[in-house]
């Protein structure tokens, strides 16, 4: 059905010399010199798109990737348990205990937030950036709807960090056992902060707009 | 010039003329497919109960523990605030101000403003402030992230049901409510308000 989608058929604002309002959604004629305008409504600053928007994404995208490293290989969390040799989980064998132990599902939920979000997170916007960039036609509609996707999971991936931080709290000071955040759980936060900045950053106009 | 009339798909800029909804309608755009523009099932009056019920849970959600442990015959019960001081404390302060930005200042704040807008909206009294508190609330609303949160306490229990006895508190039940609240009161479209409060007054 979308496969050839009649272009022609729908009218843009850009064509019409009228915008939209970031903030509050109020449909204005376009500012013809004034570039830098406030919306009458709101006061928020008039953007035909949002200004430099690819290369403010490709930054966060690429500070979240280098991140995304020690994420994975330092600790997430330490355990220390009395008559055992102390453990330190990545996140990656966290998951790995919770299937051991026979709690697979959600040893699937797990693994689902906390590696291919992130992981599918930076591989979309990464390819929505490369297309975007190069005026690419391939499939509008999908790519539209897989940065709706991207923006509507972000947040699910801050999951392992509410659950360093409850079980630390639970198991400090016991006298048998004894759980600490690792440096791992600070370098994941922030991939998980530094994703969701980079696809709101993203303006999904730019997939749509012709080239000029 | 502002056009009313007309509105403006924010992810691919196709316009199109807007059109009176029904309850429970949703205008989609034709050729991206995104959320154009909707119409609650909720009005007003619903959206306040639901409100000021979130307010009281949240308050019940935080001062209640979440969960009661029971290791080699002492009692230890962690609140949310506690949980975020004691991973404060354990060096990973970034983690622990995360949280308690996510599950409990931001749900905080957005209800605070919510009910700041909708008591005077539902006695037709002029909103105070109205443009900054839609800015915060609409900036908030992607950081909130109670719904998460409840995921995690879930995967903590089982994580720890093979150290100790682990017992659900009243908290955990306030946070699985405050879930349920939020997620009615996120299908609010925000911008319904912007055409109601602004509009009237010029």
């Amino acid at each position: 059905m979308s496969a050839a989608i009649d272009d022609s058929r729908v009218v843009t604002a850009a064509q019409l010399g009228l915008m939209r309002c970031d903030a509050c959604g109020l449909v204005l004629e376009a500012p013809r010199q004034a570039r830098c305008a406030n919306c009458p409504r709101c006061g928020a600053p008039l953007h035909r798109r949002q200004p430099n928007s690819l290369a403010r994404t490709w930054a966060l995208l690429i500070a979240a990737t280098v991140l995304y490293i020690p994420a994975n290989l330092l600790p997430i969390m330490r355990t220390v348990s009395l008559g055992e040799v102390p453990q330190s989980d990545t996140i990656l064998s966290g998951v790995v205990e919770l299937w051991v132990r026979g709690s697979w599902d959600l040893a699937v939920i797990v693994f689902v937030a906390s590696i291919v979000v992130p992981l599918a997170k930076i591989a979309i916007l990464a390819m929505l950036l490369l297309t975007t960039g190069a005026h690419s036609r391939w499939r509008r509609r999908e790519r539209s709807r897989i940065y709706r996707f991207v923006e509507f999971i972000g947040h699910w991936s801050m999951l392992d960090i509410f659950v360093v931080a409850l079980m630390a709290a639970l198991v400090r000071f016991q006298s048998l056992a004894d759980v600490t955040p690792g440096p791992g759980a600070a370098a994941f936060g922030a991939v998980v902060v530094l994703t969701m900045l980079a696809s709101k950053s993203f303006d999904p106009r730019l997939i749509w707009d012709p080239p000029e | 010039m502002a056009r009313v009339g007309i509105v403006i798909c924010q992810h691919c800029d196709a316009a199109y003329q807007r059109r009176r909804l029904h309850h429970g309608e949703v205008a989609y755009c034709e050729r991206c497919g995104s959320r154009l523009y909707s119409r609650g099932r909720l009005d007003v009056d619903a959206m306040l109960a639901l409100t000021v019920a979130a307010l009281a849970v949240l308050i019940v959600a935080n001062a209640y523990p979440i969960v009661s442990m029971d290791l080699s015959g002492s009692q230890r019960e962690v609140t949310l605030l506690g949980a975020v001081l004691v991973s404060y404390d354990t060096g990973v302060g970034f983690i622990a101000v995360l949280s308690a930005l996510t599950v409990f200042l931001f749900p905080l704040i957005q209800l605070l403003l919510l009910l700041h807008l909708l008591l005077p909206v539902r006695l037709n009294h002029p909103v105070a402030g109205f443009v900054p508190v839609m800015h915060v609330l609409r900036a908030m609303q992607p950081w909130s992230m109670v719904e998460v949160f409840m995921l995690g306490v879930l995967v903590s229990v089982v994580k720890l049901t093979s150290l100790s006895t682990i017992s659900p508190g009243i908290g955990m039940w306030g946070f699985a409510l405050l879930t349920v609240l939020l997620t009615l009161l996120n299908h609010f479209d925000l911008d319904q308000l912007w055409d109601w409060c602004v509009g009237e007054m010029e």
